[in-house]
């Protein structure tokens, strides 16, 4: 099952390759990874989204926590939460499709960020499955490059 | 008061209560080096720097403290990372220092640099590449409290050349306080009373010491515990001392090597204790079976230890020595528990228990003139009272030492455990020597493993370490022969040795005493003489050569399938 992990970890260098060193000698997959400091300085948040059965997610939320430099672990998914990611995608957009692919964007709220002759190159944000529904639209129209910023998550607040 | 980089170091260092280090010295870090020399600390010069490592845990073991070793930049730190990473599979407290390229040629592939931080990473409790002369003084208490609380571990810290010459005001110590760090000593109370209400309904109880057992000093806690309710005992290899290896309710080591009826009691057990343990694969064997019938109590400061291998019912995260006094302290509350009436209670489980020790005890097949092995460490044992403190090195030595030298105390059986290195046992004799002065010291080796770190007899020499070495000479390398005999059509890929040196020739080269024993009449009077000598020694016991170590569980098997001879 997918479990989107949030960690707050001392902002020094270093400790990046703690966390992914970690994935890779115990043979934990990550799916996606995002990481940035926070509003103090010395604290980065880093979210990572990865597969596995829950015995797994536990050890993997433990080892992280014995990391020295992580602060905070918390296994958002397993409460409400949002997710969004975002991406720039590279569409081939020559006179017969210049049209069909705009419309396409507008209907997912995405932007047009760069233009040339024969291609667009635009910006989407949403949770996973938005991202995944435009990428299967626009791929037989052709998406000559992608990049994508990894999940960032949040859990929802208390409602009362 | 300013202070350069190296004084503020051995000023921590005191401050810490080091008074033996174990190093080897290199370009980038001659300054500390020197400033030792005028420090009231022993600055051992072992050989290779690998030695220095198992030095300073073995010291550290014995000595219930921080091991702490010194090492240059380069192949000084590269030379480490085995001893490092043993420390670290079997949690000892350790601090390594290496020196480091000035900071300002760092990632320049400087002449002796090497990313000592990266290569390590994965195998310190942590580790710190110090960039600021500044910080150094604290970046080593860290590294120190780090190393010896919650599950200790070794912890290296990266010092390159400018930050030891350059100087700053040195930082006055301040009870540490670290944001990120804070291990779990005491125990959930809700969790001690249903760990004890189990405990008291269980008919097949076995208690799993391991070496969280030894690293907590917990041992009278633990025997205090078996003994209040009649519970068996086994250890792992790295718990064997935490419960007296002699005492009835002992059943000794269990696992790969362990004995009949230890691997027999845990398969049939309605309750395990784990201890301060890991269910490690050479203590489980085939993990579905592995204690099929029990509910499991599992005890350790490591929340990653817990369910790692086996789903726990009931987990507790402590320091065993704080848990097993809550135990303890439960039972003595409670109005209607009877320590007697218990004891009765499991009467039946420990006749089950001694009917299997009765039919496979542990032993072996006398074969005339020949030495066997087993029979060496039954005397060492016996003409050191089980007062000696034995290193081993790995294979055949290790398990027939830990099978066959009953320990009745902690911190006297130093071996490396987790990671299984040879040329562990040696240089760790020479730390537990210079830890402990007055003790007999013996490395309990094979042939092969000693030629890994034998260049140390200087060292033991220089520093007039007395430790005694019984070599249990096959000429093979003798576990894995086994291996190969058993598994592999007694194909013995690699494992002859065919050239090996004179063993007694060469200690008396480094001015050390060389003994033989090639009869099973002059094992006695060999073991005696060296226990005699106030010298190194050398012992080659010439043994029977295809000699195996059973009760044997093959890899990947259930414990119960042990072949027996």
């Amino acid at each position: 099952m997918k479990h989107t992990i949030s960690v707050l970890l001392q902002n020094k260098p270093g400790v990046l390759s703690r966390v992914t060193g970690l994935f890779s000698g115990r043979g934990f997959n990550i799916e996606s990874l995002s990481v940035a400091e926070t509003l103090d300085s010395s604290v980065s948040c880093l979210t990572l989204v990865t597969r596995g059965p829950d015995p797994i997610i536990e050890q993997i939320t433990k080892q992280l926590h014995k990391l020295i430099d992580v602060i905070k672990v918390v296994d958002i998914s397993e409460s409400d939460y949002v997710e969004r990611e975002m991406v720039l995608l590279r569409v081939k957009a020559e006179a017969n499709t210049r049209a069909e692919v705009l419309r396409i964007i507008d209907i997912f709220r995405g932007k047009v960020v760069d233009v040339s002759p024969k291609s667009y190159a635009v910006e989407i944000t949403g949770p996973q499955s938005k991202i995944k529904a435009v990428i299967d639209i626009l791929k037989p129209i052709g998406i000559q490059e992608i990049v994508r910023t990894g999940t960032i998550a949040m859990a929802r607040a208390k409602k009362f | 008061m300013k202070l350069t980089g190296a004084e503020t170091i051995v000023k921590c260092l005191e401050e810490q209560g080091v008074e033996v280090m174990f190093g080897f010295p290199g370009g980038v870090i001659i300054d500390l080096f020197d400033e030792l020399e005028k420090s009231s600390i022993t600055n051992v010069l072992v050989r290779h720097e690998q030695a220095a490592v198992h030095a300073a845990d073995a010291y550290g073991r014995v000595k219930g403290e921080v091991g702490v070793a010194l090492v240059t930049s380069g192949p000084g730190a590269t030379n480490t990372v085995t001893g490092i990473a043993s420390a670290y599979m079997d949690s000892i407290p350790m601090v390594v220092l290496t020196g480091q390229v000035p900071t300002a040629l760092i990632g320049n592939d400087a002449f002796q640099e090497v990313d000592i931080i990266g290569i390590t990473r994965p195998c310190t409790k942590h580790n710190y590449l110090v960039k600021d002369v500044n910080d150094l003084a604290d970046t080593i208490r860290e590294a120190f409290h780090i190393a010896r609380t919650g599950r200790p571990g070794p912890v290296l810290v990266d010092l390159p050349k400018d930050v030891v010459m350059s100087k700053a005001k040195f930082v006055e110590p301040k009870p540490i306080r670290m944001q990120t760090y804070r291990p779990t000593y005491e125990p959930h109370p809700g969790q001690i009373a249903k760990a004890c209400k189990e405990i008291l309904k269980a008919e097949k109880p076995v208690i799993y010491a391991g070496g969280g057992v030894i690293a907590s000093n917990s041992n009278e806690e633990l025997t205090e515990l078996a003994t209040k309710l009649g519970i068996p005992v086994t250890m792992t290899l790295m718990g064997l001392g935490g419960f007296p290896g002699t005492h009835a309710l002992s059943m000794g080591m269990l696992g790969m090597h362990g004995t009949y009826f230890a691997n027999m009691a845990v398969s049939k057990c309605d309750l395990l204790i784990a201890i301060g343990a890991r269910f490690d694969d050479r203590v489980t064997g085939k993990l579905e079976e592995f204690a099929p019938y029990a509910k499991i109590i599992h005890i350790d400061i490591d929340p990653t230890s817990i369910s790692k291998n086996v789903k726990v019912d009931i987990p507790i995260v402590a320091d065993c020595k704080y848990a097993l006094t809550a135990m303890n302290r439960w039972f003595d509350v409670q109005d209607d528990f009877n320590g007697k009436a218990h004891e009765e209670k499991l009467g039946p489980w420990l006749d089950d228990i001694n009917d299997w020790k009765r039919r496979h005890p542990l032993g072996y097949v006398e074969e005339g003139d020949i030495i066997k092995p087993q029979f060496v460490v039954q005397k060492l044992h016996e003409l050191t009272k089980g007062e000696a403190i034995i290193s081993t090195e790995v294979g055949q030595n290790q398990m027939w030492a830990a099978q066959f030298y009953h320990f009745n105390k902690p911190r006297h059986f130093l071996t490396s455990g987790g990671l299984g290195v040879m040329g562990y046992g040696f240089p760790a004799a020479i730390g537990a020597q210079m830890a402990a002065p007055d003790k007999i010291v013996i490395d309990v080796a094979g042939d092969g493993s000693i030629q890994m770190n034998i260049q140390e007899l200087a060292t033991a020499r220089q520093y007039k370490c007395p430790v005694k070495v019984a070599i249990l000479n096959n000429s093979y390398l003798g576990m894995v022969r086994q291996w190969q005999e058993l598994f592999y059509d007694k194909r013995y890929a690699g494992t002859n040795l065919e050239v090996s040196p004179d063993f007694v020739a060469l200690a008396q080269a480094y001015g050390a005493v060389g003994l033989r024993a090639s009869k099973v009449s002059e094992v006695v009077p060999v073991i005696k003489e060296a226990l005699a000598t106030d010298n190194t020694v050398f012992m080659d016991f010439v043994i029977a050569r295809e000699e195996g170590v059973y009760p044997m569980v093959p890899a990947g098997k259930a414990t119960t399938e042990m072949l027996l001879a």
